[in-house]
Formats: C-alpha cells, structure tokens, sequence
C-alpha cells in the first residue's frame, strides 16, 4: 500500500511509523502526523462525502475545524460518531471511517436526484407546501423529510468510554498556539503569570505548520520547538494541545474540551476519551487564527476545490499533493503563497487567476501563467474537478484543465470568542473581514484573529497582548528581543460572488445553500441576517457557518443594495466547536448521574434484603421481604401488623435536622411556624406547621426545645433543603436583629423510629437505667438527651404511625452499631423493620399528611389544620392566607375515603366525581391524594381533597381514573381510619 | 400568492422570480386603532386575529428588532396541552385545536408534527400526580394515556431502563402533543396579518406612553410617536421593562432559558419525552438536530445568555435517560428571557391603565400557546371582555390568590 499522492519529502509527518486505515471499507496507508484528511488526499481519495439537501460529491474544502464538507462516521459500535470532520481526526492505526448520509454507496447515491430537482427545492419551499391535507404531514411528508435529512447515523447505544470533567484557574489563558499565541504566552509567562495555552491542534505552531515562513532566520517549526521548549521549562505555565476553548461565559470562565484520546483507538485503560474543562481565568488573550472564505461560483463545490490555505496546509505540512495540476484563484496576495508552494512542492500550477487588475509583484519570479482581472466562472467535473472556466476581464472565457483548484477569498478573523458575552463584530473595508469589536471583559485578541496582517505583526500583537495581561494581573513587563519575520502585507479586494456563474454557486456547503436562495430570501423579505439565515439554513451547519456567513450576508448586501456593515452579522454562538454530551457529562451518568445519600442503617437493611427505593437524592428501605411471602403488599401487610402488635423500626433519619439556638429562638419559631412555641417547655415536642410567604403550607414536623434557648426543628424528608433555605431567608434578610443561629445537623443524627406497644420495652433495653421513661417521667412528646451505652444520644417520644413510638437520635456514625443494638434488645419482642411502604401505611391509617398533600397547592384549611392557624400572633404567610380565593367555602377539603365494595382498589390521582355527575371538568370536585391497603381494617383506604368534604362524611362520589380505567365508588369517610381516640399513642 | 405545490411549480418554471416579500416593510403610520407592541409570536397572532377574527385592520405591529427576534424565534417548540388545573387546561387545549388547522388557517407550513409528547414518570409518587393530570386532561376531553414501563420501552427503546439512577417506571403520553417550527409560525402570522392590512414595523422600540387622565392615548418609539386608540403589550421577557414605561409594576422577573441544538443526525427520536428526575426535553427537528433544553439558569436577567453549569446540568440530564447520547455533539447554545410569573402561568387581561392590556407571564411554556393567546388577546382588545377559556388568566389573582400554580411551587418565580 503506497500512497500515490505523497510527496517524496517534507512535511511534519514520520514516514518511518506507517499507520493503516480503513475507508468506507477500503484500506489505505498513511503516516504519523497524518490527519485522516491528509491522509485520504495522499491516497488520491477526492470524494469524500454528500451535502445535506441535494447530495452532492464533496470532497475535503478545508485543513481545519471549519470544515464544513468532508464529515464521516468514525469508528463503529457504540463508538461510532458521526459527522466527525476528517480535517480534526488524528489518524491512528487501524482507523475506520465511513461516509455518510449516501445510499447505497458514496460514488453513488440515490439521494442525489435532489440535485436535479432542485429547482423547486429552494430555500424554503417546504413552508409554502406540504400543507394539505392536515394529517398528511405525520404520516408521510415528514418521515420522508427526516429520513432524508439529517447526516450522519448515531451510534444508539451507551457510550462506552469514560469521559472527565475538570477545572483549572490561571492568570493568563491563551487561546490559540500560533505565532501571536505562543509569544503572548511566552511573555505572560516570562513575566511570572500563571499561563495556560490552550490549541485545539495536537501540535503547536498554528499556520507556521502549514506555512514555509522563517523566523530569526529560522524555519518556522523550529522556531516553534524553541519557543515551546522555553514554554515547558517556565513552571507556570501549562501547555494544553487537543483543547479547543468553545465558549466564554461571565466573569471569566471560559468552557473548553481537551481531546486525550481521541487519536488512540479506544482510551487507555482509566483515561477518559475527553475531558471538559472549566477554567477561570484573571485575562485571556485570544489568539485564534483567521479562518480563510471561498468565492462563490459555479460548481464551486466540487471534489477538488479547496481552500488556498488547506492546499498549503496538505502539502507543506503533510506532504500531501491535493492533485496533479492545481489552478489559484484569488482575490488577494496570499492565494499567491499557494502557487508558491505548490510549485515548491513540484505540484505543477496550471494558473493564478486573480481577480484584481494588479497582481503582486514578489510571485512574477514564478513563471506561472497569470490571468488578471479575470474569475472562475465554472468548475468542470462530476466527482472531482477536471478543469475551469476562467472569464477575464473583457468577457473572454478560457478553459483551463486542472484536477485541484485552490480558492482564496480572503481571511476571516476568527471572532467567535470575543462574541459570547454579546461583543458585535465591526466591518473593516480595509481588511474586507469583520474584526472583533467589543471584547469580553479581561479579553485581548491578538494576531489574525485582530486583522493583522503580517507574520512580524503577529508576533508582535502576541507580545504587546500576552505581556498587557500578565502586567493586569500585577505582574511586571519581562524584557524581550522582538523576533524578526516576514512584514509584507497581504492585499486584497472583496469579491464574494461570480456573475457569470451559470452552475449554482455554494455559499454554505453543507446546507446546500446558493448565491440564487439568499437573492430569493431577499426577494421574499427575509432581509435581515437572522431571517436570512432563518429561512435558508445558511451558516446551521455544523461548521456554524465558519465557512459561509461573512460570504453570506455579503452577498445578501450586495443583492439588497445595503453596506456590509448596515447588514451585520447573526450572532455567533458558543460553543465554536461542536461538544459532545460525553464532555460535558463527566461521570455523571447512568447511576452515578447525581450522588446517592445513604441512611445510616443502609448496610445493616442490605444484609437484611431490603428492598430500596429513591426518595430525591436518598435511597431509603421500602420494605424488607421474607422468604415465601409473594409481593410487595404481604411484606408490607405483615410489617404494619406486627408493628402495631409489638413493635417495629424505621430509619427516620432522611428527615430534615436543624438545630436553632440563641435569646431569641423562640420568637423566630413563632414567626415561621402558625402555631406557638414559645410557649413550649423544655423537653417536650410539639408538632409544627409552616407555611410559605403566600399562605399555602410548606412543611410540617416536631420541634423540641432541648434548652431554653436551643430547640431542634425536624422537617420532611424533601422539604429539607428547602426550609434550611427559608429559615436562613427569615433570619438574614427578614429579621436580622433576632439573636438566633441555624444549622443544619441532618447528616449528624441517626434517627430511628420505634413504635408499637412494646416500644418502651425496647427502649427500656437500651438506654441507661438511671433515665426514668414511665409514661408519666417520659409522656407523650417528650423529649431529652439521655445515654445509650456511652453515647449521649436524644429520645423523642413522637409518633408517625399512631403508635406509642419514639425517635432516638444518635450521632450518625453510631447509626450502623445503633440499629444493630435496636434489633438485638428487640428480639425478644418479635421487633421487626420496617419500610418506606409500612410507614406510609400507618399514617394513611392515621389520617397524617405527607407529600402527596403537601404539595404547594393546598392551605392549613384544606388540610384540616386550620386551627393550628394562630390569631394570637403573626408569621409567615398569615396575611396571604387570607386571600379570598383561599377562603372559598368551596375549595376541596381533607378527608378519608373507603370502596363501597369493600374488594376494590383505590389509586391516587382518581378525580371525584359526583354520583350520577356526567364525567366532565365541571363535575371535578377534588382528588385522591393518597391510598393504602390497610391490614388492619383489611381494605383500601385513601386520603383526599373533596369540595366540602367534612361536610359530606358518609356521602359517595366516583373515584374517576380513566388513565388507569378506574372507576370506583368511595364513600366519603373521617380521615383517620384507626385507633380515632388516640388511645394507642399513649401506651 | 397563495403558497401551494402548483405556485411552487410554477415559480420553479420562472426562476422563482415571482414571489414576493412574506410580508411588507411597513413605515409607521401616525394613528392606529390598535397597536401591538412586540412582534413575536404572540403579538403576530393577535394582529392576525385581530383582522380575521374581529375585522379590526387599522393595526400596527411594532417590533424593536426583527420578527421572532426573541423567544418565538428561540424555543425547543413543544407543544402540548397536558396541563392540570381547569384555569390553564382549557386554554392550552384550545391553542392545541388552533394549531391543528393552522397551516391551513393561514396558508403556510408551520411544520406542526403531533408526534406525541411523553413525559416520564421515575416515582410512584410522580405515577400518582401524573396520573392526576391524566385524568384532569380526560376530564376535559384531552387525550392523555398513562403508561407503564413495558410500553415506554416499546415506544423509546433506547432510553436508559436498566442502569439508571431514577428508574424509568413509565410515562405519561399526549399524542397530539408534539412540536412545530418556530419560525414559520411568525412569518405565517405574520403574512396572514399583513394580507389583512396589519402594519408590521420592524426595527421600531417602543420607549414610552402617553397616558392622559388614565387612559392609553399613543406611544412613542425611535421611529416617532404614534397615536393609539388600544395597546396591546406581548413582548414576553421585556414586560416588566416596558410595563414600567407604563408606570406598572408587575409580578413578573425575567429570567435566562438556555436551549441547545446538537449536530444534525438520521432518525433519532420520534416524539418528544421529557426527565421527570429532573427537568430536561429533547425532540429532533426535521433537519436532524436533536434539540433539548432543561432548567432556568435561576437567577433575575436580561441578558440573552446562560452560564456553564446549566450547560452541564442539562446535559448530564440528557445522558440520564439516554446514554447513547455520549459521542453526539451539542453545536449550539443560546438563551432567551423568560417571562416568569409568580405562579407558574400567564396572564392576558386589562390593566389599571384604560385601553392598555397586557399578554404576559407565558414562562417557558409560551411557545405553545401561541394562537390561543393571539386569539383570546385580540378578543380582548376588541370586545373588551376575555375569552372564555382565558378568564383565569387575570391580572389581580396575586391579590384575590386565585392562583394558577400548576407545580405547586409558591410565588418564587425561578422555582416554576
Ligand atoms: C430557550 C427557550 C425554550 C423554550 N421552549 C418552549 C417550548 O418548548 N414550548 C413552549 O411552549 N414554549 C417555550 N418557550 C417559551 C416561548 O418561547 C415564549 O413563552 C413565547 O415565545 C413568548 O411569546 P412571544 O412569542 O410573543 O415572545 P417573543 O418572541 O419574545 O416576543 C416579544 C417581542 O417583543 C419585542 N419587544 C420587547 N420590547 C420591545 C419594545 N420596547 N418595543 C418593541 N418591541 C419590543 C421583542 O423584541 C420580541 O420580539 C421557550 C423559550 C425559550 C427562551
């Protein structure tokens, strides 16, 4: 395998490390150094892809990021990627590649008949058709739109490779490894500044890679190498190869994405395929290149037409012959470098044609055959260019037989990042480019991407930039001998579009879109940029329009009889390069996609079989099955049985801790809670409510004054962030001058849950004899610290479940050794866990409410808690509680409901609906919030709010569940289903 | 032109040299009867309903940019009528019902696809309030079903079912939910208004009022005063700016929404589904870019750009449910300014100032909404009564507390 269009020296690539690859099912040979791009254009591969609309060949346009044509799907399996740019892709042995949005082959392609239909398929003729009839567009117009759109195929399944994500802080951030960036670098560094120098290359140099310019007299890789030396020696600063920075954010950050492993086959083991990055930088010096434009003219994009630049770039760098005979057209003198080059190269020059009356004076030396004055009006050639059409200036056409045509239109400063923040590029007649207007604050640009023209400039601009920042950063100017390079400015004079063109002329080449649709767009009205771009497509692509928009909305100028500068440009958006979901991901995915908070009796419930369930961030114990018991329901069943027969634990400790201390504790509970707690002695509980700013209830829970001046809130499980939050908004911005101190000390406390009649029995085991927990020493809402073994821990008695119950905290860390003791001193009792599941059984049982009827939409009132409403004080919500609209007589209220057919299943989310009502919205009286089996009543019972429902106790409504093809009768009941005296709480 | 097959034939014959401008470039004019100030989605349907509906062509449309320069031209385009409460589901049902024979209505493919919306369920809990609105919807004869698992996975195979951190336990699915080009809508209404006489005058900022004796009499603008005889106010993340021209102080914050398009790809995803674990959408345009948004950035702004750890978080979302996503690439980023509402809902009513209304509060759930909004703000303005199906949508629900809170979440306007 020798490849045919390699020239025989030069370049940047190692010819001793031979690298094999596949594409589309044909294996070549390239080299180390390669990209996949250079590597297919040294084997003579010129078409390489199809254009999204009409399918035409493509071949490679560019040498850089902005390719917008030669895209592939690279790799296969689940690491297939499609629409990967061959210009990016460093190549590796045993790369596959194949091309894409083609059928059946590449060479030939059916979807190409869009090409010939392509009069009627101008910009946007799908909003003027399609239309009838209506149901139509599902069935058949659009499935045949998406399945010929589109472009490459994703690869489906879970991406196997790991991806990272990091962050970095610098005083100086340098976007771009050329000239300007690397001696902005050099000088912020020798200064002292903490660099980072970020280039999306996987080697350093920028265009001196592809250029045969000198420096100090010195090739400029060499130069490069002693520059990059100096850089490695300097401690710190920090050389980032693969990284292009995509997007720039307030106050400095900028997001970026370095490629560690994209040139290996699959990731070393441990290594992520990328890395996204955040870093934060004091200053940034963007140093970012220009990006060089096509004219627009027929055939313009066929196999074959290049960029001047990427002609260079392929075979200066890569040693690559783009093809055998190479025509330039330019309107500019840096197209004239190619012919230089390639001449250099002993790739034979058919012509320069050059658009202006006055050539260069420096090429005359060449002996090539010149046109002045004169453009290329055609491309000839199918699958790869065969010759050109050339009119001069007096209307004569020349054909001119050449196999590559190598296209300048000038350079685009690559403005992108200075537009992130909302900076709008400014028009420069003289540059015929737009540069970057204002920056991003602590932003320099310098080089190309600042219009400079010349390499002596370039390297200047970095200097003054990189040395401008580090002194902004405070650090001092280093001294440094300015390097000597070529000053020579290149020309150039606008030209976007050819007249005479009669084949269509590409402004974006992967949307397919023509000089013709922007004439049209603008015909129709879609005049402004963002219309334009809009209603064409142009610059949507996946190159973003690096290669089509400033041709674009010249054009669109031009064809609307406007200055460039009044058209503007469409905004340019981050990131610059596409990013993938991987980079941006890190490990947050599949189970580690947010962090899992874990009871203290995790393990302990695991050895036990628990079964888990996610409750927001934590997995708690939902039910602990036994051997032979069939579903869910029977270990549930037998949980809440044997609780309220003996006695059971639950881990409480997912519930919200906040400890409340200082003189004025008890003033700041009265403000947030409805009810009082100032009035609360020390060492006893009372359940609390609260309610948002707008009336409605926000939480609920105990809170236990442990001293006068210290109290400890529990609140929900789900609520918890959220009160902490609001507890902190009252004290810090509502009342300030209250002496008072929060913190939450959820993590801190293990908290158990044991409850049954042989609860104090249990408890009895476990805590130190010398506390007396009779029911009269420790009654019913009691609360203390007291000592288990030689822990200090705290004893509630609360109850949940209705049951004579207590909560015993311990610091977390005994939580494991804690449920292990629990268990053991409850043996004897038959003591058994229980869920999630068997929790909200018995206080469905006992009419408590729970998430479902907390749910932000309901008042105290609706919930039946009215009377915890204080009028003897004021606090948070009150005043908005007493809107009219939650007063309404008619609003749905909190009550219990049971199946007529005592055999039927209950669902929440059923809507009431009265007996005999036809099931329409009107008839809407409320919802099911909550149900359960109970075993102690041995049927369904459910909880929810009903239009006056105290008021209808006894009364039956349909539960209506059409979702579920529910429909049941349910009578209207109180809300608390067991022990209503109360009787069991107290032992 | 009427727009069909046989005039695209046509002009294909012609050399497309016949079609004209999808709408004029008005100049202003010194009086209107009405003037809509905003030219986005919404302001573009109430001209357009304004003249079809109620006859009233003396109307200008003032926009400070170009057209569908602000979030009608920026969002992820779902659209659905799965809403819970009775004061929003009957009005998102009707803007559903309006875009179903809008193209036809107004001549131009909107690309309106009911491809379905799914929205996944991952709780019991979730199950349960989905459920609730399921059957809310089927009370007011709106499609909805209720999936399980099974039928999830028969529908979006590739969705993480097996190794996920919140469990896919179902979904519930509209069908007719689905999405449209956001465009398209705009220049459809907005050639449809302009076929009926509507003046729509782009490049024109509205930078004050005149108000004499608590009435509305003409604005100004940087194009010069116009004289009015209504107002119409529909300019979505900018009301609480240009209501205080107006001297109104509304319950309204503006706030960031990011979206994001990735690279184009074949075939994808069919339908729309949302992560019920967390907040995150996803649909495929036609051209092929999967198009996703997730969360507000959660802080007041009037920039028109997000920060990076949304960009993260919604993207992490993505992979969440569909770890397939990992080596497609995201191409493009941008943000919007959100209307919020201190409940969750909007608000088309009068103001205390006469002849002044206002269409605003639409969150980032507007898009949708789009003709039912145009239809009942121009049914507003013209009889000066709401309609019927946006009678909840008042102005004084703040204070009466007749809210419309379909989350539940109070009146903090980045939590909705
Ligand atoms: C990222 C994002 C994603 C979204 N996703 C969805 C979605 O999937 N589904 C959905 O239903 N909704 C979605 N929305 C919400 C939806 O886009 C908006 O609610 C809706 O577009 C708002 O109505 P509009 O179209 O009239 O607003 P806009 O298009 O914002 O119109 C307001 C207009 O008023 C103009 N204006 C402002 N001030 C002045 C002035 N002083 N003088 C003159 N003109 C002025 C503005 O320039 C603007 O054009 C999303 C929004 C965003 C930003």
């Amino acid at each position: 395998m020798n490849a045919p269009h390699r020239l025989a020296q030069g370049g940047l690539i190692d010819r001793a490390r031979p690298l094999s690859f596949v594409f589309d099912g044909q294996a070549y040979a390239g080299c180390a150094g390669d990209t996949l791009a250079s590597a297919l254009m040294a084997n003579g591969v010129k078409l390489v892809g199809r254009s999204f609309k009409y399918h035409r060949p493509r071949g490679i346009l560019t040498a850089g990021s902005d390719e917008p044509n030669a895209l592939v799907e690279l790799r296969t399996g689940p690491r297939r990627e499609p629409n990967t740019r061959v210009t990016t892709v460093e190549l590796y042995d045993g790369l596959v590649a194949a091309s894409q949005n083609r059928w059946p082959s590449l060479a030939f392609d059916i979807g190409a008949v869009n090409d010939w239909l392509s009069r009627f398929l101008v910009a946007g003729f799908y909003y003027k058709t399609f239309m009838c009839p209506a149901k139509f567009w599902e069935m058949l117009y659009e499935p045949l739109i998406r399945r010929a759109a589109g472009l490459g195929r994703a690869a489906g399944a879970g991406d196997p490779d790991h991806y990272e994500k990091a962050f970095a802080h610098c005083d100086v951030l340098v976007i771009g490894g050329g000239p300007a960036g690397l001696m902005a670098a050099l000088a912020a560094g020798r200064a002292g500044a903490r660099v980072i120098l970020a280039d999306e290359d996987f080697r350093l140099g920028g265009r001196l890679l592809a250029e045969r310019y000198e420096i100090d007299g010195k090739p400029g890789t060499e130069w490069v190498a002693e520059i990059e030396a100096e850089l490695a020696s300097l401690p710190d600063v920090r050389i980032m190869p693969r990284t292009t920075v995509t997007s720039v954010f307030d106050h400095g950050q900028y997001g970026a994405v370095e490629r560690v492993n994209d040139h290996l086959p699959v990731p070393p083991e441990h290594e992520p395929r990328q890395r996204g990055w955040k870093i934060v930088a004091k200053r940034a010096v963007l140093a970012a290149g220009a990006l060089e434009r096509s004219i627009a003219f027929g055939n313009n994009d066929r196999p074959g037409v290049m960029l001047a630049g990427a002609v260079r770039a392929y075979a200066n760098r890569y040693a690559a012959a783009p093809g055998r005979r190479v025509a330039v057209f330019t309107n500019n003198d840096d197209g004239w470098r190619t012919a230089a080059d390639a001449h250099a190269a002993g790739i034979e020059v058919a012509a320069v044609i050059d658009s202006r009356a006055e050539p260069p004076a420096q090429f005359a030396a060449l002996g090539i055959e010149v046109l002045t004055g004169a453009q290329v009006s055609h491309v000839h050639g199918g699958q790869g260019v065969r010759g050109i059409d050339v009119v001069d200036a007096r209307g004569r056409l020349t054909k001119i037989d050449c196999d590559v045509l190598a296209v300048s239109g000038g350079w685009n400063p690559a403005v992108h990042l200075t537009c992130h923040l909302g900076g709008k590029p400014v028009w420069s007649d003289n540059l015929a480019a737009f540069t970057p207007g204002a920056t991003p604050p602590g932003m320099h640009v310098a080089g190309a991407a600042n219009g400079a023209l010349t390499l002596a400039e370039c390297l200047h601009a970095g200097v003054a930039a990189g040395a401008m920042a580090a002194v902004e950063c405070g650090f001092p100017i280093a001294s440094f001998m300015m390097p000597s390079a070529e000053d020579e400015a290149s020309g150039v004079t606008a030209l976007w579009h050819v007249e005479e063109s009669r084949a269509k002329a590409f402004v974006d080449f992967q949307n397919d879109v023509t000089v013709e649709d922007i004439a049209l767009a603008n015909r129709e009205g879609f005049s402004s940029v963002e219309h334009l771009k809009r209603y064409t497509t142009l610059g949507m692509a996946t190159d973003q329009g690096k290669a089509a928009n400033v041709t674009g909305l010249a054009i669109l100028a031009d064809v609307s009889g406007r200055a460039i500068a009044e058209v503007g440009t469409t905004t340019y958006r981050p990131p610059y390069v596409p990013v993938s979901f991987g980079a941006m991901t890190g490990h947050h995915r599949s189970r580690d996609f947010r962090p899992v908070r874990l009871a203290p009796s995790h393990q302990w419930a695991e050895e036990q079989g628990a079964v888990f369930v996610e409750a927001g961030a934590w997995l708690r114990a939902q039910y602990y099955p036994r051997d032979g018991e069939k579903d869910w329901l029977e270990t549930v069943n037998r949980e809440v049985t044997a609780t309220r027969a003996s006695v059971g634990v639950c881990d409480v400790s997912t519930l919200g801790k906040i400890e409340i201390e200082g003189a004025d504790a008890a003033i700041f509970l009265d403000r947030v809670y409805t009810n009082t707690f100032s009035s609360l002695p020390v060492g006893k509980s009372r359940y609390g409510l609260m309610l948002r700013e707008d009336g409605f209830v926000m939480d609920d829970g105990t809170t236990s004054r442990l001293a006068p001046e210290r109290f400890v809130m529990t609140t929900t499980t789900a609520q918890a962030g959220r009160v902490m939050q609001h507890l902190e908004f009252c004290h810090q911005v509502l009342w300030p001058e209250l002496d008072v101190q929060m913190v939450s000390v959820s993590e801190q406390w293990a908290q158990f849950s044991i409850a049954g009649p042989r609860s104090r029995a249990v408890l009895r085991k476990l805590v130190d004899e010398r506390y007396d927990l009779s029911d009269k020493a420790f009654p019913h809402l009691a609360a203390k610290e007291v000592a288990v073994g030689s822990v200090t821990a705290r004893l509630f008695r609360l109850s949940f479940s209705g049951e004579m119950a207590y909560e015993l905290a311990v610091p977390a860390r005994y939580g494991d050794a804690a449920i292990r003791a629990i268990m053991a001193a409850g043996e004897e009792f038959s003591m058994i866990p229980y869920g999630t599941e068997a929790l909200g059984t018995m206080r469905i049982e006992k009419g408590h409410v729970a998430g479902n009827e907390i749910n932000g939409q309901l008042t105290a009132r609706d919930l039946g808690l009215g009377r915890m409403m204080s009028s003897r004080k004021d606090y948070v919500g009150r005043v908005m509680a007493q809107r009219p609209a939650l007063l309404e007589p008619d609003r749905p209220v909190l009550v219990g409901f049971r199946p007529a057919d005592r055999k039927a299943r209950l669902r929440a989310g059923a809507h009431f609906i009265p007996l005999g009502a036809t099931v329409t919205a009107a008839n809407d009286e409320g919802h099911m919030t909550s149900v359960a089996f109970s075993p102690m009543l041995g049927h369904w019972i459910g909880l929810g709010v009903l239009k006056r429902g105290p008021q209808r106790i006894g009364e039956r409504v349909r539960a209506y569940d059409p979702v579920r093809n529910g429909d049941v009768e349910v009578e209207i009941c109180s809300p608390v289903f067991f022990d209503p005296e109360g009787a069991r709480l107290y032992g | 032109m009427k727009y069909s097959v046989f005039s695209l034939l046509r002009e294909a014959f012609r050399g497309h040299a016949g079609w004209t401008p999808a709408w004029r470039k008005a100049e202003p004019k010194s009086e209107y009867d009405v003037v809509i100030v905003g030219g986005g989605g919404h302001g573009l349907a109430t001209a357009y309903y304004l003249a079809k509906v109620h006859g009233i062509t003396n109307v200008a449309v003032l926009e400070k940019g170009y057209i569908g320069s602000g979030n009608a031209g920026r969002n992820t385009t779902i659209i659905r009528s799965n809403y819970l409460l009775p004061g929003n589901e009957p009005f998102y049902e009707w803007s559903m019902k309006l875009w179903e024979g809008l193209e036809q209505d107004f001549n131009y493919n909107a690309m309106v696809s009911q491809r379905g919306v799914l929205n996944l369920y991952h709780s019991d809990q979730q199950r349960d309030a989905f459920a609730r609105r399921g059957n809310a919807m089927r009370l007011h004869d709106v499609d909805a079903e209720l999936l399980d698992r099974d039928a999830v996975r028969a529908m979006v195979p590739f969705l993480d079912y097996d190794n996920a951190r919140f469990p896919i336990h179902g979904g519930l699915l509209q069908r007719r939910g689905g999405t449209a080009r956001h465009d398209a809508v705009v220049w459809g209404y907005a050639r449809g208004a302009d076929l009926r006489g509507v003046d729509i005058i782009e490049n024109c900022e509205v930078t004050g009022f005149d108000i004499a004796g608590g009435r509305v009499t003409g604005l100004d603008t940087t194009r010069g005063s116009i004289k009015a005889k209504k107002i119409g106010l529909a300019v979505a993340g900018n009301t609480s700016r240009v209501a205080s021209l107006a001297g109104l102080r509304l319950p309204i914050e503006s706030h960031v929404l990011q979206a994001f398009v990735s690279e184009g790809i074949k075939p994808a995803i069919d339908c729309v589904v949302t992560f019920g674990a967390g907040h995150f959408y996803i649909s495929q345009s036609d051209k092929g870019g999967l198009v996703f948004g997730g969360d507000i950035d959660g802080y007041n702004s009037y920039a028109w750009r997000g920060n990076l750890p949304t960009v993260a978080d919604v993207m992490e979302e993505g992979m969440a449910i569909w770890p397939g996503l990992g080596r497609i690439r995201m191409l493009r980023q941008w943000g919007g300014l959100m209307d919020m509402s201190m409940d969750g809902s909007p608000i088309i009513d009068r103001t205390p100032v006469a002849g002044l209304y206002l269409n605003c509060g639409w969150c980032y759930g507007g898009f949708k909404a789009t003709p039912a909004s145009g239809w009942c703000f121009a049914h507003l303005i013209a009889r000066d009564e709401p309609y019927e199906v946006a009678a909840a949508l008042r102005l004084d629900r703040y204070a009466t507390g007749a809210l419309i809170d379909e989350r539940g979440a109070g009146a903090q306007p980045n939590l909705h």
